[in-house]
C-alpha cells in the first residue's frame, strides 16, 4: 500500500527512488555509464579545465619546494595563513560525505543511498586537498615525515605528543585512511556487477580484480554487512573527531578569538554545514546531467538543503556566542578582538560571512527555495565562500591585530597562495571527474534494497 | 538437466536460478529442511535471513575488530608512553612526562585505525578473497546473479547430492544447472 495514503496533501513526499525501477533498470542506468566507450564533450571540456588547474597545483608547488615558504603572503603575526584556512576548509568539506555513509546509515537514513558514493569520493579528495597544506607548508615536504609522524630526528626527538598539531596527524590521517577503506569495501559488490556487465575482456579483468572475485553468496553478504555496520559505528565517532582536533589547533592555545570552549561543536557543525554544500553543489549539475533524476530525486536535494539549514543554524549560534564570550569574559584583549573583527581592516571578511552564513541561509526554510535547483546551487556555491571567510576570520584577524599594537600587520595573500588553492580545485575535480566516468557514482546493491523486489517478506 | 554419465567433467554442484528473493528464500528453507548440508545462495543485495537458513552461523569479525581496536588503543599509548617517558623525557612547564590526559587523541585514533582495518581486511579474508577463480562462473547465467537473479547452490560435496537435480526442479527454480569444477 502506498505509505502517503493518509497522509494529508502537505506531508506527502517525492519517494527516495522514482516509480519505475526494478532491479534491472538500476542496474543498467548506473552501470552504463563506467561500462559505456563514450566520453561525453562536456566531460572532456570539464576535464581538459581541471587539468589545467591541476598542472597550476604543480607549478606553486614546485616554486615553493625551490624557493621556500617565502613566496607566501604569511608574514609576521599572521604566521598563519592560507595553508591553514585551506586545510580546515577542505578537511570539513570532507564531513558531510562520512555524515552521510556512516551516521546516516546508522539512523537508517535510507535516502541516503543514493548519494553516499559520491559523497564519499567528495571527502576522500577533498582530505587529498586538505593534505597537501601541512605537507607543503613546512616548504621541505621531504622533511615533513620528521616533523609530523612519529618518528624521532636526528638528534633522537620527537614530535610534541602533548600538542594538539601532532594529534591532527593522527586524526587526519587515520580519516583519510578510514574513509578509503570504507570507500572501497563499499564498492566491492558494485566492482563484481561491472565485472559480470563488462562487455570487452580488459575491463572485465580490471573491475573484476577490483571485485576481488566477489560472488555475493550467503556468507559474504553476511560478513559484508556485519562488516559494514561496523564501519559505519567506526566512522561515526571518527568524523566527530577530526574537525574536534581541528578546532584544538586553535582553542588550545592562548590567542584572543581562539581560546574558546565552544570550538569544537561549532567546527564540526560547520564543517558538516560547509560539505552538504558541497554535496548539493557536485549533485545538482551530476544529476542533470548524467539523468539520474529518478535515482537522485529532489526528496534527497530537499533532504540535503533541510541538513545543510540545520548545522547552519548551529553555525550562526556559533557565531553569536563567540561575541558573547568576548564580552562577557571581560577581557580587553578579547573585546577588542571581537571589535576588530567587526569594524577592523579585515570587517568586509566578517559582514560577509554573517550575510551568507546568518541572513542566506534562512531562504532554506521556504520549500519554495528547497525545490529550485538553481538556487540551491548558487546558494550552494555561496556557503563554500562564506566557509572559507569564517577561517579566514578567525585565522587572520586573531592574529593581525593580538596583544601588542607594535607588533600588529596587514596580511595580504600572494599570487602564490591564490595559486596554490585554486591548483587544489584542479586536484579534486580531475578525481572527481575520472571518478564518475570509471567508477559507479551511486550505489547500485544498496539502491536495490529499497525497490519491493529486493525486500523479504516476513514468514512465520 | 541432470547431470548425466557422459558428463566428463566433475561437478562443483547444481545451480537453480530464481526470479525473486522470496522464492530463494523459500527454496533454501525447503532444502535445508530436505536435509541437504552443502548449500550456498547468491543474491545481487544482502538478505539477511539467508544466512541464518541455511549457516546458522554468526561471523566471528566483531570479536576479531574489539581485538583490533584494543591493539590500537595499546599500541597508541605505548607508542607515546615510550617516546615521552623513556626514550626522551623532556620537561615542559613542569608537567609529568606520563601525563596521560594528553596521549587520549591519538590513541583513540588509533583505537579506530586498528579496528577499521581489522573490520575491513577481516571481512575480505573471512571470504577468502581475493579469490580469481571459483567454480559458479563457469555457468553462463551466474552473470546475472550481479544484477537481478537469484541462485541457490547444492555441491557435489553433500552426501545426498544424488538428490539435488531433481529436488530443485520441484522446488519452483525457472532453471537448473550443472556447475562445472
Amino acid at each position: 500500500m502506498d505509505p502517503n495514503i493518509h497522509k494529508p496533501m502537505a506531508l506527502q513526499q517525492t519517494p527516495v527512488i522514482l516509480p519505475g525501477h526494478d532491479f534491472e533498470t538500476v542496474t543498467e542506468t548506473i552501470a552504463e555509464i563506467p561500462l559505456s566507450k563514450r566520453f561525453p564533450l562536456g566531460w572532456i571540456g570539464l576535464l581538459i579545465v581541471s587539468l589545467g588547474l591541476f598542472g597550476m597545483l604543480h607549478m606553486a608547488l614546485g616554486v615553493l619546494v625551490m624557493t621556500g615558504i617565502g613566496i607566501f603572503g604569511t608574514n609576521q603575526p599572521v604566521g598563519w595563513a592560507f595553508p591553514i584556512i585551506n586545510f580546515v576548509w577542505w578537511i570539513g568539506i570532507g564531513h558531510a560525505g562520512t555524515l552521510i555513509s556512516a551516521i546516516l546509515l546508522l539512523f537508517k537514513q535510507q535516502w541516503r543511498m543514493s548519494i553516499s558514493r559520491f559523497a564519499e569520493a567528495m571527502t576522500i579528495f577533498a582530505v587529498a586537498c586538505a593534505a597537501i597544506f601541512p605537507v607543503f607548508h613546512t616548504g621541505r615536504p621531504w622533511l615533513a615525515a620528521y616533523w609530523l609522524f612519529p618518528y624521532p630526528n636526528a638528534m633522537g626527538l620527537w614530535p610534541q605528543f602533548k600538542s594538539p598539531l601532532i594529534w591532527d596527524v593522527f586524526a587526519v590521517s587515520t580519516y583519510a585512511t578510514v574513509s578509503i577503506v570504507f570507500w572501497y569495501v563499499g564498492m566491492i559488490p558494485d566492482m563484481g556487477t561491472l565485472r559480470d556487465r563488462a562487455t570487452s575482456k580488459i575491463k572485465a579483468r580490471i573491475y573484476g580484480m577490483f571485485s576481488l572475485g566477489w560472488r555475493g553468496s550467503a556468507r559474504h553478504w553476511h560478513r559484508y554487512e556485519v562488516a559494514s555496520l561496523i564501519l559505519a559505528g567506526l566512522s561515526t565517532p571518527l568524523v566527530l573527531s577530526v574537525h574536534t582536533v581541528v578546532s584544538f589547533d586553535f582553542a588550545v592555545s592562548v590567542i584572543p578569538g581562539w581560546h574558546s570552549t565552544i570550538f569544537p561543536p561549532y567546527f564540526v557543525a560547520g564543517a558538516i554545514y560547509a560539505g552538504f554544500a558541497m554535496v548539493l553543489t557536485l549533485a545538482i549539475p551530476v544529476r542533470r546531467f548524467y539523468g539520474m533524476e529518478s535515482l537522485i530525486t529532489m526528496r534527497h536535494i530537499d533532504n540535503m538543503a533541510k541538513i545543510t539549514l540545520a548545522t547552519g543554524l548551529i553555525v550562526g549560534y556559533g557565531y553569536t556566542m563567540e561575541a558573547f564570550f568576548a564580552w562577557y569574559s571581560g577581557n580587553p584583549n578579547e573585546r577588542f578582538m571581537m571589535w576588530n573583527r567587526m569594524f577592523g581592516q579585515y570587517a568586509w571578511s566578517y559582514w560577509t560571512l554573517i550575510a551568507i552564513n546568518i541572513v542566506m541561509v534562512q531562504f532554506l526554510w521556504l520549500k519554495k527555495v528547497r525545490q529550485s535547483t538553481g538556487l540551491l546551487f548558487v546558494m550552494s556555491l555561496l556557503i563554500g565562500v562564506g566557509m572559507w571567510l569564517e577561517r579566514f576570520v578567525i585565522v587572520v584577524t586573531s592574529l593581525a591585530n593580538d596583544f601588542v599594537p607594535s607588533s600588529w600587520a596587514h596580511y595580504s595573500p600572494t599570487r602564490w597562495d591564490y595559486m596554490l588553492y585554486a591548483g587544489t580545485f584542479g586536484l579534486f575535480l580531475t578525481a572527481f571527474l575520472l571518478f564518475l566516468r570509471f567508477v559507479p557514482m551511486i550505489s547500485i546493491f544498496e539502491v536495490k534494497t529499497l525497490l519491493p523486489q529486493g525486500k523479504i517478506e516476513a514468514k512465520h | 538437466m541432470a547431470h548425466t554419465p557422459e558428463t566428463s567433467r566433475a561437478l562443483h554442484g547444481v545451480m537453480a536460478e530464481f526470479d525473486t528473493g522470496n522464492d530463494l528464500v523459500e527454496a533454501a528453507r525447503k532444502t535445508m529442511a530436505q536435509g541437504f548440508t552443502k548449500v550456498e545462495a547468491y543474491t545481487p543485495v544482502p538478505i539477511e535471513e539467508l544466512n541464518d537458513i541455511i549457516h546458522k552461523k554468526r561471523t566471528v569479525l566483531p570479536k576479531l575488530v574489539l581485538t583490533g581496536g584494543l591493539t590500537g588503543m595499546a599500541t597508541g599509548f605505548a607508542l607515546q608512553y615510550w617516546a615521552s617517558v623513556i626514550e626522551y623525557p623532556m620537561n615542559v612547564g613542569g608537567r609529568p612526562f606520563a601525563s596521560w590526559t594528553t596521549f587520549i587523541v591519538p590513541s583513540y585514533e588509533l583505537t579506530i585505525l586498528f579496528a577499521a582495518l581489522t573490520a575491513a581486511i577481516g571481512m575480505i579474508v573471512l571470504s577468502g578473497l581475493p579469490q580469481p577463480y571459483h567454480p559458479v562462473f563457469n555457468v553462463d547465467r551466474f552473470s546475472l546473479a550481479s544484477s537481478d537473479k537469484f541462485f541457490l547452490v547444492i555441491e557435489s560435496t553433500d552426501p545426498k547430492f544424488g538428490d539435488a537435480t531433481a529436488f530443485l526442479h520441484g522446488a519452483g527454480a525457472k532453471g537448473v544447472y550443472d556447475v562445472a569444477e
